[in-house]
């Protein structure tokens, strides 16, 4: 009798019938280790990683991409990717990352930073990168503030937010305004697609594998560099739960960065 | 044997490629040499000058404070290096530009005047090889052929065509100073 | 091979790419930038990379990703840059990838002068670089050393996992010499060593990094790499002398120097002073046995260095107080001539007594 013809509880009457029966529709992408991620919990680094991960193993690049982790919460992230990876210092993964493609220009180069990282530290490594046209992924990973070290204010804090630094909340006037570079960036002719994207709700994640493939497909395809900035939570420096901290993204930070296409190089823009 | 050159002037009067010419032909001839020039703010506009050593033996400091030789070629260069010749040295001087008479009374001097020299040949800019010409007949320090194939290397390419009149220029300051010291004559003309 | 007059930043420069440089990753500064605009000619004609960095620490930090892919790469700069540097360098020791960096000094500290100096002897030999390591550190005192020095330096480098420093200063960087340039090879048989980053193709991933959390496993890597520091320390140490069989007096000098200290080594010689010199060629490792074992057959020292006095620590704890040791330096670009030295040498030799105008200073034990 064949498969399509037994009710359910036939099926599982019969295992050996039940296994033949069930199909694979979710796994562990290749390109992600077996490793425990060493993030909080309702951190969105686990997602990203895994949306990365999904998108090197569609484009089937996996055994020639080389990554650069950065300093922050993501300095480990080399052990959850199984392509070979480099540790940089504190910004300087783009500078990292353009050494490594310029002697290796078939392989296929990503950083993935934070945002004290790429738009503090790193500003002048990020900037001249894209000047250069570096034919590199860039991943930007923005929770508002300092992470690892303890939730202090970055570039990026939100103009009243409370972090250990900015105990009184982020003050314009003495500590300035959010620094949204990623728009700024998309204005450099050598960058080929910049986005930013946000990871609050399943709709914006699967948008955001999107935007990371175009990222890919700008260095593949030889087109410029391609960064996007993704939206991201973090509950533990927040004092938030984790639905309380997608909703802070949603509510707080979507309005200060809002989401979109800010560059998309016309090779791309059909797939977009 | 080790002699020490000091070539000075002004930015833009060729000190250092005179210099350089000096030191090409001595690594030619198969001696040891060092060329050293200052390359302070001076290098723009003001003095410049660099040190030649040459020797038969490895060169150990490439700079010396009383040079055995000084080719000055204007006067703030002659103010300032006259005083340092070594005791029995030789100053070349700029006539064309250095109008006042020399102080040192224990120093070999020649006076030629490289600008005129080198107006007559076509341009001023060769009044460096004028001098370096008149060092060399002088001295004879290196034969005046070796510094003529030097010039044929290493003349840049945008003077490529005054390499005749840079040749005669040698020649001329080389002349002049034989003409002053007809004793070097024989060593020079190998 | 006939040789040919070549400046010592664009000697050093040809002689990398002879000794098979595949990378160049540079910042202008003086007075080492005729080397960056040496390589901006020569590396795409090769077929190599030149790139112009925004910085010196973007430099430093690109050589360390093309580094970590096992592929000879370099930068050049002068103190200041160095400075900079210091962070990179760290993370290229720790991550034991090779790395090859020349150092033309200048006048210091800040923004000092572009004159010739000596003033990084502490942050190049001593520190460079956050942790505990010591980089390779070659001084030549000639051009030609230069180029024979930087030859091998990327075998080094590549042998030892470990960073190579070429510590010259403006007067080595500017001047011209006679030089026989070696023929072009490659470094390590121009393929990627085994631990290379090229991509997970066939073979488990592989991680190039500097962070250890565990306590445990950072004190392994620090004796580890302390280990390795010991090997280089028993096989890489280099020095010159000149005439100290019967020296009754040394000289300790480096670099350009070492090589003025000669001149005055000859003089002092033709007025019957029994001096010597000894010349250390590898700064780190120090060549401590070999300095040790002259210092029981002469009756004094006398270091001469264009800073105020920063090998004479490593020559006093070798020395300890066997002899007496003098120092003479000068420093702010001021280079000490035989002149200079020849004074020093008659004080330290009980000759004269006193010359303070050339800041002779004995040092106390």
């Amino acid at each position: 009798m064949a498969i399509a013809e037994l009710t359910p509880p036939q099926i599982a009457s019969r295992p050996e019938v039940a296994l033949a029966a069930m199909q694979v529709v979710y796994k562990r992408p290749e390109a992600l280790t077996e490793a425990y991620t060493h993030y909080c919990p309702g951190c969105s680094h686990g997602v990203i990683h895994r949306l990365i991960a999904e998108v090197i193993d569609e484009l089937g690049i996996r055994e020639r991409t080389i990554a650069v982790a950065p300093v922050g919460c993501a300095v480990l992230a080399y052990e959850y990717f199984t392509v070979d990876a480099a540790e940089a210092a504190h910004g300087r993964a783009p500078a990292m990352a353009t050494g490594i493609k310029r002697v290796l220009p078939d392989r296929i180069v990503f950083t993935y930073q934070g945002d004290g990282d790429l738009a503090s530290i790193g500003t002048n490594e990020i900037v001249h990168a894209c000047a250069r046209g570096e034919l590199l992924t860039v991943i930007f990973v923005n929770n508002s503030l300092y992470g690892m070290t303890g939730g202090q204010m970055a570039p990026t804090t939100l103009p009243g937010q409370v972090t250990t630094s900015s105990p009184y909340g982020r003050d314009i006037r003495q500590q300035g305004w959010p620094l949204h570079i990623t728009e700024m960036l998309a204005m450099m002719p050598g960058v080929a697609y910049a986005a930013r994207r946000s990871t609050h709700a399943p709709a914006e994640i699967r948008k955001a594998k999107k935007a990371i493939e175009l990222a890919f497909r700008a260095q593949i395809e030889g087109l410029g560099l391609g960064i996007v900035e993704i939206l991201s939570s973090c509950p533990t420096n927040w004092g938030l739960s984790p639905m309380e901290a997608l909703a802070f993204v949603r509510d707080k930070m979507v309005p200060v960065y809002p989401l979109g296409d800010f560059k998309v190089h016309q090779a791309l823009a059909a797939r977009a | 044997m080790e002699k020490s050159v000091i070539f000075a002037g002004f930015g833009g009067q060729g000190v250092l490629f005179a210099g350089q010419l000096l030191a090409y032909a001595a690594a030619e001839e198969g001696l040891y040499v060092t060329w050293i020039p200052s390359y302070g703010p001076e290098m723009r506009g003001g003095t410049a000058n660099c040190t030649v050593v040459v020797g038969d033996e490895p060169i150990g400091s490439p700079l010396v404070r009383n040079p055995d030789i000084v080719v000055a070629m204007n006067l703030p260069s002659a103010d300032k290096y006259e005083p340092l010749v070594r005791r029995g040295g030789l100053l070349v001087l700029n006539g064309s530009l250095v109008k006042r008479p020399v102080q040192r009374h224990d120093i070999d001097v020649i006076v030629i005047p490289a600008n005129d020299i080198a107006e007559s040949l076509g341009s001023v800019k060769l009044a460096n090889v004028v001098m370096l010409g008149a060092l060399i007949g002088a001295t004879g320090l290196l034969p005046l052929s070796a510094i003529a194939r030097a010039l044929a290397e290493h003349l840049p390419e945008r003077h490529r065509h005054l390499l005749a009149a840079n040749e005669e220029a040698l020649r001329q300051g080389a002349d002049f100073a034989m003409r002053m010291w007809p004793e070097v004559v024989a060593a020079v003309s190998v | 091979m006939a040789k040919t007059l070549w400046k010592g930043n664009e000697a050093l420069a040809e002689a990398a790419l002879r000794a098979g440089v595949k990378a160049f990753f540079g910042y202008p500064i003086t007075p080492q930038t005729e080397l960056l605009e040496y390589m901006a000619r020569r590396m795409p004609e090769l077929g190599r990379v030149f790139l112009q960095a925004e910085s010196e620490l973007a430099a430093i930090n690109m050589l360390y990703g093309t580094a970590c892919t096992g592929t000879p790469a370099m930068t050049s700069s002068s103190s200041p840059g160095i400075s900079l540097m210091q962070e990179g360098l760290s993370y290229i020791a720790a991550s034991e990838v090779p790395a090859v960096i020349v150092d033309i000094m200048r006048g210091g500290p800040g923004l000092g002068n572009i004159q010739p100096s000596q003033g990084d002897y502490f942050q190049v030999v001593k520190s460079a670089g956050h942790g505990d390591y010591h980089a390779i550190v070659l001084a030549p005192a000639t051009v030609q050393e230069a180029v024979d020095l930087m030859y091998i330096s990327f075998d080094l480098a590549f042998k030892y996992r470990h960073i190579v420093i070429i510590l010259g200063d403006g007067t080595l960087g500017q001047m011209m010499e006679p030089v026989e340039m070696p023929p072009f090879k490659e470094v390590n048989g121009g393929e990627p060593p085994a631990w290379a980053l090229t991509g997970a193709a066939g073979r488990p991933h592989r991680v190039i990094t500097s962070l250890y959390l565990s306590a445990e496993r950072l004190e392994a890597l620090n004796l580890h790499l302390q280990e390795k520091l010991a090997r280089i320390k028993e096989n890489e140490v280099r020095y010159d002398t000149t005439m100290v069989e019967d020296a009754e007096y040394l000289i300790v000098a480096f670099g350009t120097v070492g090589r003025i200290a000669q001149s005055a080594v000859r003089q002092a010689r033709t007025t019957g002073l029994k001096v010597g010199l000894f010349r250390p060629i590898t700064l780190w490792p120090f060549p401590e046995r070999e300095l040790d074992a002259l210092i029981e057959r002469v009756q004094g020292v006398l270091v001469v260095e264009m800073n105020a006095g920063q090998m004479l620590e490593d020559v006093q704890r070798v020395v300890k107080d066997r002899v007496p040791v003098h120092f003479l330096g000068r420093m702010g670009g001021i280079i000490p001539l035989p002149d200079d030295i020849l004074p020093a040498l008659h004080t330290l030799c009980g000759l004269v007594r006193s010359r303070n105008g050339h800041r002779v200073r004995p040092v106390p034990a």
